[in-house]
């Protein structure tokens, strides 16, 4: 019942977003067609203006792009005319979301076990070098750490391609890129997540009824630890999935995170509200992941 | 927090085996996934993702560049000298007063489907890129055209009274409002291409995603992934395939000059053509490599004043900023890859024309133009602003630095002092077009191998002027120039308006003469030739295999 209504509750949200894309682009100066070389007439940027309904009222427009939405469209592109929103979409979401999901998974395998073990072995000489290097990892951004591992395992030692999206080979060092930051983080939160679940009531009182230290740790005080990671993971999720610009364009890969920067650079109206739309679905679907997770970690949560 | 050994042991191994696992199904699904194309015989880094292929639309170099494999016009641009030669077209006659042409089409003549190419498609795809449904930015190609600007406008709604008719399936008559010097050169241009009128009838604006796509060009448009690649494959039905160098050519969209480099440098691809995909920090290396080549082009870096603004309003005080810039300075300090210093607007090679000189670095008289104007060593001149864009790739650095040293070369010499006020790129548009700045960086280059398209733009009220300059002497003179068919009096006329432009007014400071700079072993790639208009029709270029 409840996530039914937090369903339902999103519809409207997602229409307020759009309305707000919709007319803060428009608001930014200049406009798509606008270019280093006026056209011979002017005319002709009238004709345009009129061939993409530009040149009606605001709310006019916003009534005629909220019935195509209806239908599932999401309109042409202002900027790749021969190319439609969905198209975009199309295209580019399956190769963001492999590179996502791959970073994601590669954030949480690293961060959870590097957590792990330094909260295990805190004070060792393990859990000095797994923070600075989660530290590390936070602080590096990713325009900074994807030429540096390019240069090393690509041009120097030639073990992996430098760029382009081919091969499995083409993805690792993408994947490693954009994943190490998410990773740090992930290892940080799973730190902090397990020496205060060490301390809690309920792993004392499983110490207490004479449970094994290993049992313990995975059993009682990991699942404790993970909370916050998990409440993390949302937002992370939806980041890793709509791409990144910096790694995508660096690596060049086909991804929709060079769309979701350069359409409002461009002035692609119909590109920006419509990349601004499936983010905000994806960031209101997989919160409510996050919480119906939350039910299925944490005992004592419970939705009404 | 002490562990059992036992436990350590057994956590570690369930851990690696885990991930072990995960990892190996996870390679084998995406090995599973990964596309598997022959590979190409050619790989060539084109610059910025193609906004469109529609040759009716596109107004980029990337854009032309593969357009032009896919479609052709009437004449086709010599892979060595860039001039026009006999594309679909064989042979033509001008009438004696230039206004009247007559096109006889090749019989021979097929899309790459198999259906023939006949005069009454040549008709279709001109009077479809002047439709105003269409919506093409350079419809101004084919208003040389007669009542072509007015049906543009909608004005004339009849197609049939714009100048260019089908007289019988192979032969086309265009008639001209003036005789047009370049026209040839414009039936090269994509804008005047043949394109299928089935398909886009039937598929409107989708029409390039259309598999099979015919084509009239020498290659066929095997796949267009946004930001992946473009990959053009020979068209066995062209009417001159037997001259078509390869098989099978990607074109890659690459936006970043250091991304590019390595790839090349890696051998992943062969040539790399796109000036702005060269890394500035490392001119200095690259432009001693036997494989980097800068040739003249038909682009000119300038400075616009705004006239409307005092004290630019006073041509003393323009042409005195003008002869305090020092440009061997520029090129050699900044640009660095083979730039000319630049005095006049229209670049040298030009057919047919001669450039009048420009003024030229004079401190001296510099000083002294700006006293005469009553800011004598700078005083009382108020603090202006210089615009300038915030750009992709390697020539964001190039604006910001000339611009440095700009205000420098000012301070230094007449003791006037500027304001540097980057902006984004479509901010920086407006500003310009609604004459909201004092100084203004810019650039033009040439459409057309013709001093017009350099000098068309400075005449009173085109759109391309964004200066305020109003000057009824060269507006005379380039309409005069327009209408007349003489070459050696119209270059007159061109030199005559050129030089009120650049040395008598100067509402512009032209700077440095753009180079196009490519990358390609010639040892290893044959036919890309150097040109004005850094053009290379793809069906002329191959690899040597060695063994």
């Amino acid at each position: 019942m409840y996530f039914l209504r937090r369903l339902a509750f999103s519809i409207p949200l997602l229409l307020v977003i759009s309305a707000l894309a919709f007319v803060l682009v428009r608001l930014a100066p200049g406009g798509p067609f606008d270019r280093d070389r006026a056209p011979a007439s002017p005319e002709i940027e009238a004709n345009l203006r009129a061939k993409y309904h530009l040149d009606e009222p605001i709310w006019k427009q916003y009534a005629r792009y909220v019935g195509d939405l209806a239908h599932g469209d999401f309109g042409v592109s202002l900027k790749y005319r021969n190319h439609t929103v969905n198209d975009i979409i199309a295209q580019g979401l399956p190769v963001s979301m492999t590179l996502g999901v791959l970073a994601f998974g590669f954030a949480l395998a690293v961060g959870l076990t590097v957590g792990f073990i330094t909260a295990a072995r805190r004070g060792g000489w393990e859990d000095y070098v797994g923070s600075f290097l989660s530290m590390l990892v936070v602080c590096v951004p990713g325009f900074v750490l994807a030429p540096l591992l390019v240069l090393v395992f690509a041009v120097k030692l030639k073990w992996l391609p430098v760029a382009l999206w081919d091969s499995p080979w083409h993805m690792v060092l993408p994947v490693v890129a954009l994943g190490l930051y998410f990773a740090g983080k992930v290892a940080r939160l799973t730190r902090e997540g397990m020496l205060s679940a060490m301390q809690s009531e309920c792993v004392t009182a499983a110490r207490a009824k004479g449970l094994g230290e290993n049992t313990l740790l995975f059993r009682h005080a990991f699942r404790l630890a993970v909370l916050p990671v998990v409440s993390y993971s949302g937002p992370m999720l939806a980041d890793l999935l709509t791409g990144s610009f910096i790694i995508e364009n660096i690596f060049q890969i086909p991804g929709i995170g060079v769309f979701l920067v350069n359409s409002s650079l461009n002035r692609d109206y119909t590109v920006v509200v419509g990349l601004a739309l499936l983010y905000a679905v994806l960031l209101v679907g997989l919160n409510l992941l996050v919480d119906a997770a939350y039910t299925w970690l944490d005992p004592r949560v419970k939705y009404e | 927090m002490t562990f059992s050994k036992r436990a350590r042991r057994f956590g570690s191994l369930a851990r690696f085996c885990l991930f072990s696992c995960g990892w190996v199904s996870v390679w084998l699904c995406l090995s599973g996934c990964v596309r598997h194309e022959p590979p190409a015989d050619l790989t060539i880094i084109n610059g910025a993702e193609p906004e469109s292929l529609d040759p009716a639309i596109i107004t980029g170099q990337p854009e032309l560049r593969a357009v032009q494999g896919l479609f052709e016009g009437l004449t086709r641009l010599d892979p060595k000298t860039a001039r026009p030669i006999p594309g679909l077209a064989e042979r033509w006659e001008i009438s004696p007063d230039g206004l009247v042409y007559l096109f006889h089409l090749r019989t021979n003549l097929v899309w790459s489907t198999g259906e023939p190419i006949r005069s009454d498609d040549l008709v279709y795809s001109w009077i479809r890129a002047l439709n105003p449904a269409t919506g093409s930015d350079y419809a101004g190609q084919l208003f040389y055209l007669k009542n072509a600007e007015d049906f543009n406008a909608g004005k004339i709604k009849d197609p049939a009274r714009v100048g260019v008719h089908a007289v019988d399936p192979f032969t086309v008559r265009v008639e001209l409002n003036h005789p047009t010097a370049f026209f040839l050169d414009l039936c090269a241009f994509p804008t005047l291409y043949v394109v299928p009128r089935q398909t886009i009838e039937s598929h409107g604006d989708r029409w390039l995603m259309v598999r099979p796509l015919p084509s009239s060009g020498p290659y066929e448009l095997a796949a267009w992934r946004l930001n992946d690649k473009i990959r053009l494959k020979k068209n066995p039905r062209y009417w001159d395939a037997a001259n078509t160098q390869s098989e099978i050519i990607d074109l890659l969209p690459v936006g970043s000059p250091i991304t590019s480099l390595n790839l090349y440098e890696n051998g992943q691809v062969d040539i790399i053509w796109d000036k702005d995909l060269v890394p500035v920090e490392l001119l200095d290396v690259l432009q001693h490599r036997p494989d980097f080549h800068s040739f003249n082009y038909l682009g000119t870096y300038f400075i616009r004043f705004n006239v409307t603004r005092k004290p630019f309003d006073d041509p003393r005080v323009r042409r005195a900023l003008a002869m305090a810039v020092d440009k061997n300075r520029l090129v050699r300090k900044i640009t660095k890859a083979g730039e000319r210093p630049a005095s006049h607007l229209v670049p040298d090679g030009v057919a047919h024309y001669t450039s009048p000189v420009g003024l030229e670095y004079d401190p001296e008289q510099a000083r002294q133009l700006l006293s005469e104007a009553g800011y004598p060593g700078g005083r009382n001149f108020p603090r202006f602003n210089y615009i300038f864009n915030a750009a992709a790739g390697g020539a964001a650095k190039i604006h910001e630095n000339v611009a440095i040293e700009l205000q420098q070369m000012w301070r230094d010499t007449l003791g006037v002092e500027m304001e540097l006020k980057q902006l984004e790129w479509k901010v920086f548009l407006g500003a310009q077009s609604r004459l909201d700045y004092d100084a203004s960086r810019s650039s033009w280059v040439g459409d057309y191998n013709d001093p017009q398209t350099f000098l068309g733009m400075f005449t009173s009220g085109d759109g391309n002027n964004r200066t305020g300059w109003k000057n009824q002497t060269y507006d005379a003179l380039i309409r005069e120039a327009g209408e007349q068919p003489d070459q050696d009096l119209r270059a007159s006329l061109f030199q005559r308006a050129e030089a009120l432009l650049v040395r008598d007014e100067a509402p512009i400071v032209p700077l440095i003469f753009y180079v196009g700079i490519n990358y390609f072993d010639t040892n290893r790639i044959q036919g890309v030739y150097q040109n004005l208009l850094d053009s290379h029709p793809l069906q002329s270029i191959r690899k040597i295999h060695k063994p």
